[in-house]
């Protein structure tokens, strides 16, 4: 029994990564950029919903903060892309990573100055409630984590594999000229895969705040969301939920199995291994183009 | 008097024009690529360009199609200035750019591909429609609807990438190079089906091609192009006749080498 609540804190835990590792993907495929903000978009989009639901901020019911604080994020991103790095069009990706990175420290600042620097938990329904099936405890927080995350992917599959817009943003990640040929307005799609981005981000910044207190520190979370992204194959959306998850499960496994320490270390030497044995990750998406 | 004048003089009462490009200049780069390009394509005719690597022939296309901003001039097409313009807008307007080298969506289906051709369009009922009828042009294209497009062969690319512009509804279609890296018979192939779409959907076709020889035998009027500029326009069959365009693209050898040798001759236009 031990073990299978294990696995559950464990995927649930991998769920928030593999978020927040499908926002580094989703931006990556479009605009071949890698967000290092992701994880303080993720930690920005958790503070809107506290900001907005805490009794001692704005005090508004949970489940109206939640819809507002994801539409937040979405417009904060399409602004993002909008008003910065549409003007960075054709610069190289280092300067735009650079620009990630510089974004997510200003963000922590920003959110400590508001929220301040001390972790706060998230006024939330599921917030220290238990589900009893049989002999075993598990935590709602936890629960609605997994379920949350299966909901998302299955409406994310539906959006990119069954509506026009979503097949257009595959469209214009796979090859960015054929896209522009057909009339499809490109840089909208940027602006709104960024959009997506931050949604995703918010979901994720929710989830993750309802397990458990949060500071503006928890952006870092991104670096191992990174990690996960690319122990499940850089560049594929089911790869990043699976790296997030496996990642997810080594950590409680590693600390119970080996010892405390270890389970930090994990994901990378995880990740080190992908990258010297299967160098695109687990499900790499690889396709030659014909001349 | 320009080439054009005398080309008009020549033919009257034609069809009418759908696109006039006037003193057209476009930069790649610093690199001034095209330097006053004028040329017009009519109703429902077939035209070709013509012209060596480098000539500008590409850089013309995609200034036309909005990929690329032009520097100077104007392109006129429904009584509109589309110079300029975004690409979308030019799709709109009914203007389509089947791309040198396919350039499919490699990882979509064939399906899907089609799709995003027909993006600029929301009438269910006519994109249904024009699925049916590019694939009774290319039949293997429905055989293989579901499967990814970068598993096509190039053939099965080239003419994927013909029937995502068709999904367009395109008034004008500008081709860049349909035969490029094709067996002959694969060219022969396409360029019998690019005359049928011309003949039967009524599709007016621009097209760049290195192989003068099939441009110009399918081609109503056909242009030659050499260093951004056009220096030849005739009708198609008068081109081919043409000493210059024999030797310089058709390869055509003449017996009398005009008492010089070859690579002394001149091209008389310049």
């Amino acid at each position: 029994m031990d073990v299978l609540q294990l696995i559950v804190s464990g995927l649930a835990n991998g769920c928030v990564y593999g978020l927040i590792a499908m926002g580094f993907v989703l931006i990556y495929k479009a605009t071949e950029a890698v967000n290092f903000a992701q994880g303080d978009f993720m930690m920005l989009g958790a503070f809107i919903c506290l900001g907005l639901t805490n009794p001692e901020f704005m005090g508004l019911p949970f489940w109206i903060s939640v819809p507002i604080a994801i539409a937040i994020m979405g417009a904060f991103g399409y602004a993002l892309d909008l008003v910065v790095l549409r003007r960075m069009f054709g610069q190289s990706q280092v300067a735009i990573v650079i620009l990630t990175i510089a974004l997510g420290f200003v963000l922590r600042f920003v959110a400590g100055l508001i929220w301040g620097h001390q972790p706060i938990s998230l006024q939330s329904p599921m917030a220290g409630r238990d589900i009893r099936l049989g002999g075993l405890v598990l935590g709602l927080d936890e629960v609605v984590v997994i379920l949350v995350t299966v909901i998302l992917t299955v409406v994310l599959y539906f959006y990119f594999n069954r509506t026009k817009l979503g097949v257009a943003m595959q469209a214009s990640s796979q090859n960015q000229l054929a896209a522009y040929y057909m009339g499809i307005p490109v840089k909208r799609i940027h602006s709104l895969i960024w959009a997506l981005a931050g949604m995703v981000a918010a979901v994720a910044g929710i989830l993750f705040a309802s397990k458990g207190s949060i500071d503006p520190s928890i952006g870092l979370l991104g670096i191992k969301a990174f990690a996960a992204a690319v122990i499940g194959g850089f560049g594929s959306l089911p790869g990043a939920l699976l790296g997030g998850v496996i990642v997810g499960l080594i950590e409680p496994f590693a600390s119970r199995y080996i010892a405390a320490g270890y389970s930090q270390i994990m994901p990378y030497l995880l990740l080190f291994l992908i990258l010297v044995f299967r160098p695109h990750g687990i499900l790499a998406q690889i396709h030659q183009k014909k001349v | 008097m320009s080439v054009i004048d005398m080309a008009l003089r020549a033919a009257p009462a034609q069809p009418r024009v759908v696109l006039a490009v006037r003193n057209l200049e476009s930069y790649y780069g610093p690199i001034m690529a095209i330097r006053g390009v004028s040329l017009e394509v009519r109703e429902g005719q077939i035209v070709s360009v013509l012209g060596a690597n480098g000539a500008g022939k590409t850089t013309l296309l995609k200034t036309i199609s909005g990929v690329m901003d032009p520097e100077k001039g104007q392109i006129l097409h429904g009584g509109e200035n589309i110079a300029g313009a975004n690409p979308d807008k030019v799709v709109r307007a009914g203007i389509v750019h089947v791309p040198e080298g396919r350039e499919v969506f490699p990882l979509l289906t064939v399906e899907e591909n089609l799709k995003m051709g027909a993006f600029t369009r929301s009438d269910a009922e006519g994109i249904r429609r024009d699925e049916e009828m590019v694939f009774s042009y290319f039949p293997i294209l429905a055989e293989r609807r579901r499967q990814a497009a970068g598993t096509l062969s190039g053939g099965q690319q080239q003419m994927l990438a013909i029937g995502r512009g068709l999904m367009a509804k395109p008034k004008l279609m500008l081709l860049d190079e349909p035969s490029l890296g094709l067996s002959p018979l694969l060219v022969k192939e396409i360029f019998q089906i690019i005359r049928r779409l011309n003949r039967e959907q009524g599709v007016t076709m621009m097209l760049v091609e290195q192989n003068a020889k099939v441009a110009l035998e399918v081609a109503d009027y056909g242009y030659v192009m050499e260093l951004g500029r056009i220096v030849m326009a005739d009708a198609a069959d008068r081109l081919l006749q043409s000493k210059d365009v024999q030797e310089f693209y058709l390869g055509v050898q003449e017996e009398i080498q005009r008492g010089q040798k070859r690579w002394k001759q001149k091209k008389t236009w310049r």
